[in-house]
């Protein structure tokens, strides 16, 4: 054998680069990574954005404050009531403009089954990128009777546009009471079945402890929030902080690990749903009767200022800034959304673990793409 | 500490701020540009102050001018501000990043750069980020016309 061909190192190896996504199933809509890699080892993840970018920033600029509400659902369309919460409780605080009691109760008590039905669905995916099938049609059958709450409820079961500035759309449907009790009674027997079905799982373990560490620090340099940053140790529920519509006066828990890993990112969101049911629990009898909205003009001008309204949805804090100039349109509108901030720290989780741990960390993230690239 | 007790420990440090209180729920204050890095790296350090959490970084676009607002907090204290800076060079402008104090921002400065055309000086990697590479304008500006694919009213 001539000397040439003899390979003088044969475990030496080069980096290089690979496209995860824009159509990937593992990335849940069209997100676009690009990999740096050395073997399986990731050296570097960088997100492209924009495939779905939309410019609901630059439309709000031409709309009335009614309809930027009917925007902000095709954001994370997982929540889409809590993103409506935020638009309306924003444009009432500037207006001050007190909404009765009636409609307070019945917003937090379907944003906290939109909060439900968002786990349930991340549950279900979770399982399925980590090749658990079953939890997708687990997940899936739960959240569907949410999604008939819904329905019945506004017509809807996805982009709901249930709330306007002032109140809502419509009063209840009169089976709203009973089916959202049914509802709680039925998935207090299911939420025991997901944690044997999942969670005690050896193999599901082994994929999520110590996967994706995020420091204390890190989570909030990272701007992280929701269950990403709780899962870190950061008490940033925006709920507990900054209490809107009718969650100062419900007992509930905010949900703290300090481990930073996929597992616990896992586990706070199992939690929280059990608190969202004790939410809904406190509520659901007590609904007060009253006016479901009151009037408001029907051209709404804000006063000039600066508005910032900040809800906590399934996945973090969302945050809405108004820049009014005292117009029918506001000047500037920006939306906070949790997913890009909790996106920002994928790189620094990943660099150093495998492709097949990326999928976990994205899937434990609860990325939403149309939320990041709004 | 309430928004005083912060106006009164931050007034010191430069001599050119601005606080302003009118209709927003939070202390703001503007600072010159070449101000902004030391400023926002006091913020974050100084010990009674410790904002450690940029939770919302806002490109805009004022007309005469552009310019970026923070929304700071701080996790151990609680309490928040806003800090504004503005530049009037509308073909070139320029803002120091701040992605090395809290390092969310650096996706938000990306994404403000594709949408307003704000370099970040001494940003890591002032890359597109939304917009395809071959995308001319600013489309969050004010002066951007697009006949195509906006309707004016």
């Amino acid at each position: 054998m001539p000397e040439e061909t003899i390979v003088k190192d044969p475990f030496k190896t080069e980096e290089y680069m690979i496209n995860m996504g824009p159509q990937h199933p593992a990335t849940h809509g069209v997100l676009r990574l690009l990999l740096t890699i050395d073997g399986e080892i990731i050296k570097k993840v960088e997100p492209d954005l924009g495939f779905i970018h939309r410019s609901i920033e630059k439309m709000c600029e031409r709309d009335s404050y009614q309809q930027i509400v009917h925007l902000t659902d095709r954001m994370d369309y997982l929540s889409s009531h809590i993103n409506n919460e935020a638009v309306c409780l924003a444009v009432e605080n500037a207006l001050e403009l007190e909404v009765p009691d009636r409609v307070k109760v019945i917003r937090t008590i379907i944003g906290e089954l939109t909060r439900i039905a968002s786990h349930t669905l991340w549950w279900g995916v979770i399982g399925m990128d980590l090749g658990a099938l079953t939890t997708y049609f687990y997940g899936f059958r739960d959240r569907e009777l949410i999604n008939d709450i819904f329905e019945e409820t506004c017509g809807a079961r996805l982009t709901m546009n249930y709330n306007i500035p002032g109140g809502l759309m419509f009063d209840i449907h009169p089976n709203f009471v009973q089916r959202t009790k049914d509802f709680v009674k039925h998935f207090k027997t299911k939420l025991p079945e997901y944690d044997q079905l999942l969670t005690g799982n050896v193999i599901f373990q082994k994929r999520m402890k110590g996967v994706g560490l995020l420091t204390k620090e890190d989570a909030i340099s990272f701007g992280t929030s929701g269950p990403v940053a709780r899962a870190s140790g950061v008490a940033s529920d925006i709920r507990k902080i900054h209490p809107y519509s009718a969650l100062d006066r419900v007992e509930f828990n905010e949900v703290l690990f300090t481990e930073g890993d996929s597992f616990a990112r896992y586990r706070v969101r199992i939690q929280e749903m059990w608190e969202s049911l004790s939410i809904i629990e406190q509520l659901i009898d007590n609904i007060p009767d009253g006016d479901y909205k009151v009037p408001t003009k029907a051209v709404i001008k804000l006063p000039k200022g600066e508005f910032y309204q900040r809800v906590e949805t399934a996945r973090g804090e969302l945050g809405v800034y108004i820049n009014s100039d005292g117009k029918k349109n506001p000047y500037r509108v920006k939306f906070r959304s949790p997913g890009f901030s909790n996106l920002s720290a994928l790189n620094h989780m990943a660099v150093g673990s495998k492709i097949g741990d990326l999928v976990a960390m994205m899937a434990t993230l609860d990325l939403v793409v149309p939320d990041i690239d709004r | 500490m309430t928004n005083n007790e912060l106006q009164k420990g931050i007034e010191p440090w430069f001599s050119d701020l601005e606080f302003t209180e009118e209709g927003t729920q939070f202390l703001t204050l503007t600072v010159p540009k070449e101000n902004l890095h030391e400023l926002m790296q006091k913020l974050r350090n100084e010990p009674d102050m410790q904002f450690d959490y940029l939770f919302c970084e806002t490109g805009m676009d004022w007309g005469t001018s552009l310019g970026v607002i923070y929304h700071l907090r701080s996790t151990l204290y609680g309490h928040e501000m806003v800090v504004k800076v503005h530049t009037t060079d509308r073909e070139n402008a320029h803002i120091d990043t701040v992605c090395d104090i809290w390092r969310t921002a650096e996706l938000h400065e990306r994404e403000i750069h594709d949408l307003f055309g704000i370099e970040f000086t001494n940003h890591p990697n002032m890359k597109v980020l939304i917009l395809p590479e071959n995308w001319e304008g600013y489309p969050l500006r004010k002066d951007y016309v697009d006949e195509i694919n906006m309707i004016i009213r």
